[in-house]
């Protein structure tokens, strides 16, 4: 026993493989699952608002995601790659995406297909086209779009299992018109800084992860700080949304008349899904430009898409789709933003 | 003081473990082992025997063409044997092995030249050659290739490389802070072969002392300018100095002389100064021992063929489980499998790194495209999709995403946090695009 001691001292067993034999912390499995950290705030705060129904739904979206993965992994004779954490991202993202009243079936039926059709048999984590689930609360919307789009008011209480239904601020505009809807939105919050009030910490009806903007951006700013998202997308996206929101003004549902550079920018920024999509869904690695100038372009067009919805378009909301639609973009604005390379430059005379 | 940078880029710990630490010299080695191969370029024939009698300084490798440098005996003694023996590229190369006498005693006839300023420069030319020096920085091409551009390509500016922005090495640092006066004029003597006015020494601004040693001893050379770098890797490539020393860029698939620089580490400018002033050959130079698995790193003036195991012995031998040995640095170094193996002219370091920093052949995971490599990519290319298109064996279209101009810095690799060998498929890329036409 000694001895073999002695032998391995002197001559140690050395491992020879390729450099850099230094590496950077990160990896894949830190940054999926910090996104989900960053999503605690949003997560409970959707608890708080929207009760017992809310976590359950979460529960539920996040197992049926992981089972999902697991389930077509084994199938398709892949290693089991779940603690990877990106099941689990898009498991908790599309609860968040989803109004807390729904049957438990439909987060299951949207993670199966998030998981199995967007994500898996397009070639599994880095090589699906759309976002896994925002495909999957489009199907939900597309399929399911009275339960998609009954929303309950937020009760503040973990144990209330009672619940009323109420119209989100966007749909409420949508409906009755910018200055009727207006009206309907200050009675129910009493004052027009109430309402801004109320909508950045969460208290009005929505997605369960949407309402609480406070929430949203506290996670969003620790992205931020440790450099998993860069400002480039979210950044274009909601700059463009407050713009646009500005200049096109609102629609009278009547007339049909468009009065120009009269909206409210900040109305636009807390209503919505906005804040989450931009931080959260227009980020995702996978399915976003990676130039950095083409994700400038991505975020505009994301905003421009965004404000067309809203606004002529027949949903209330267009977060969702304005995503999912520059997904389709995202190999052309690599194309089309090539970084300048080194050393191709004019040669010196 | 502007401190001036490139874009892309990384930033790993630098563990400079060995700054502060002198140069010593090693004890006299037993025996060396001398490959006839320690350049870039054609390989050495031997001129001696095995059973001959060698000198220090004695030539022992003749070169066979005009991109090679000869090989000389580092040691006095006899030629014990000639040939394959463990080289630090993972070879085995042809090598002379020289047993030592103990009497170390040089050959005779070195040529010392009090005016080496003055001399014509074709001498100059033929001294740098005969001496067998080679870029110290590890690249070593051939150094006089190297100091006799083409006619047509105007040389404007020469620069010493004294970035050394690999984690853990300090040999240059060493040189810098001990030799100054010697660099400054290795550098003079490189400006009046190449026929230039302007010399510039990049140093990262970690190194104040040696910024400071070499303003000292350039303060009387108003041609001479010592240039701060911002720390970052790798601000040593030769393209990225150029860049930021002259805001020039050199062109893709060019050199530096196309845009009028010629770029030399500051260890070749002192070898240069050794050759000229005093006729020595390159049979020495600062090896850096050091790492996690060393007990006292140590800057140390090594005779080339001194073995690595000579030098970790003086060292005090490892400490605790030992992972990996590197010769070089820890982004660009070589994993080595054996310690039987010798410090050659371009081994600037030897790195052991302890059994728990380092991973053993690591897995990767599919690429999910966060663009960090894009990010830090110093020549702008996207690893990314070249990783991908060399996974799925399509090298011509790797190719056409301009795979040719990848400096091999590893940035990518480096920085993947799905731990893809980025720069490994770019050398293969390479490899079989070179291999096929």
């Amino acid at each position: 026993m000694e001895a073999i001691k002695k032998e391995e001292t002197l001559s140690p067993k050395l491992i020879v493989s390729v450099g850099p034999h230094v590496k950077d912390e990160e990896t894949i499995q830190r940054i999926m699952w910090s996104v989900s950290l960053a999503l605690l705030p949003s997560s409970v705060m959707a608890a708080y608002y929207f009760g017992p129904r809310a976590l359950a739904v979460m529960i539920v979206s996040i197992l049926s995601a992981l089972g999902a993965e697991a389930v077509t992994q084994k199938v398709m004779g892949k290693p089991i790659a779940i603690s990877d954490g990106s099941a689990f991202l898009t498991g908790l993202l599309l609860s968040l995406n989803l109004p807390s009243g729904i049957p438990l079936y439909l987060p299951i039926i949207g993670n199966v297909v998030a998981i199995v059709i967007t994500k898996q048999l397009f070639g599994g984590l880095g090589f699906n086209v759309f976002n896994p689930a925002l495909i999957g609360r489009a199907l939900l919307l597309t399929s399911w779009p009275r339960l998609m789009t009954t929303w309950y008011k937020p009760v503040a209480s973990l144990t209330s299992l009672d619940a009323i239904t109420t119209a989100t601020p966007l749909g409420v505009i949508k409906e009755a018109g910018a200055v009727k809807g207006m009206e309907e939105l200050l009675k129910q919050f009493g004052s027009i800084s109430n309402m801004y009030t109320e909508m950045l910490i969460g208290n009005r009806a929505g997605s369960l992860g949407e309402t609480s903007i406070i929430a949203l951006l506290i996670g969003a700013a620790f992205l931020l700080y440790k450099r998993y998202i860069t400002w480039h997308i979210p950044f274009s996206f909601l700059a463009t949304v407050a713009v646009l929101s500005w200049v096109v003004g609102v629609k009278d549902p009547v007339t049909g008349n468009i009065s120009f550079f009269t909206g409210d920018p900040l109305l636009s920024l807390l209503s919505g899904g906005l804040i989450l999509g931009a931080f959260f869904m227009a980020t995702d690695y996978v399915t976003v430009p990676v130039l950095r100038r083409a994700q400038i372009a991505f975020g505009i067009g994301c905003g421009l898409l965004t404000i067309l919805i809203r606004r002529f378009g027949g949903y209330p909301e267009g977060v969702c789709y304005a995503i999912l639609l520059m997904n389709c973009f995202t190999p052309l604005l690599d194309r089309w933003f090539k970084r300048r390379k080194f050393g191709f430059v004019k040669e010196r005379k | 003081m502007k401190v001036i940078t490139f874009s892309g880029g990384v930033h790993p710990d630098s563990r400079k473990l060995t700054e502060k630490k002198p140069i010593i010299k090693t004890a006299l080695p037993k025996q060396v082992v001398i490959p006839l191969s320690q350049h870039i370029g054609a390989p050495c024939s031997a001129s001696v025997t095995a059973g001959q009698e060698v000198k220090k300084g004695q030539p022992i490798g003749q070169t066979s063409g005009f991109v090679s440098a000869p090989v000389h005996a580092s040691i006095s003694g006899k030629v014990v044997a000639i040939g394959p023996f463990p080289h630090p590229s993972g070879k085995d190369v042809t090598s002379v092995v020289i047993e030592g006498d103990g009497k170390d005693e040089w050959v005779s006839g070195l040529k010392e030249h009090e005016d080496y300023l003055n001399l014509d420069i074709e001498l100059l030319k033929a001294i740098v050659k005969d001496a067998g020096i080679v870029g110290l920085g590890g690249a070593t091409f051939p150094t006089h290739v190297k100091l006799s551009p083409p006619k047509e390509k105007k040389i404007d500016t020469v620069i010493l490389n004294g970035a050394e922005c690999e984690p853990y090495l300090t040999s240059d640092h060493r040189l810098m802070v001990e030799h100054p006066r010697e660099i400054v004029e290795g550098l003079k003597i490189i400006m009046r072969m190449v026929g230039v006015d302007k010399g510039y020494i990049g140093i990262e601004q970690n190194k104040p002392d040696a910024i400071k040693a070499l303003r000292d001893a350039a303060s009387k050379d108003r041609n001479v300018e010592v240039v701060q770098l911002y720390v970052k890797y790798p601000q040593g490539a030769e393209k990225m100095l150029i860049k930021v020393i002259t805001g020039r860029e050199v062109p893709s698939g060019g050199l530096p002389m196309d845009v009028g620089a010629v770029v030399q580490n500051v260890g070749t400018a002192k070898a240069i100064f050794d050759a000229v002033r005093y006729g020595i050959p390159l049979i020495e130079r600062v090896v850096t021992v050091t790492g996690s698995g060393i007990k006292e790193p140590n800057n140390f003036l090594v005779r080339i063929g001194t073995s690595f195991q000579q030098l970790i012995d003086e060292s005090g031998g490892f400490k605790g489980g030992i992972g990996k040995i590197i010769a070089g640095g820890p982004m660009m170094g070589l994993a080595q499998g054996t310690t039987d193996v010798p410090v050659i002219k371009g081994t600037s370091g030897i790195l052991v790194l302890a059994k728990d920093e380092v991973k053993e052949a690591e897995t990767y995971r599919p690429c999910c495209r966060c663009g960090r490599c894009i990010d830090v990519c110093p020549v702008g290319l996207n690893p990314a999709t070249i990783g991908i298109l060399v996974e799925r064996g399509r090298f011509q279209e790797a190719k056409d995403n301009d795979c040719f101009d990848c400096i091999e810095c590893g940035s990518c690799s480096y920085i993947c946090p799905a731990k893809r060998p980025l720069v490994q498929f770019i050398k293969l890329a390479k490899f079989e695009l070179t291999r096929k036409s």
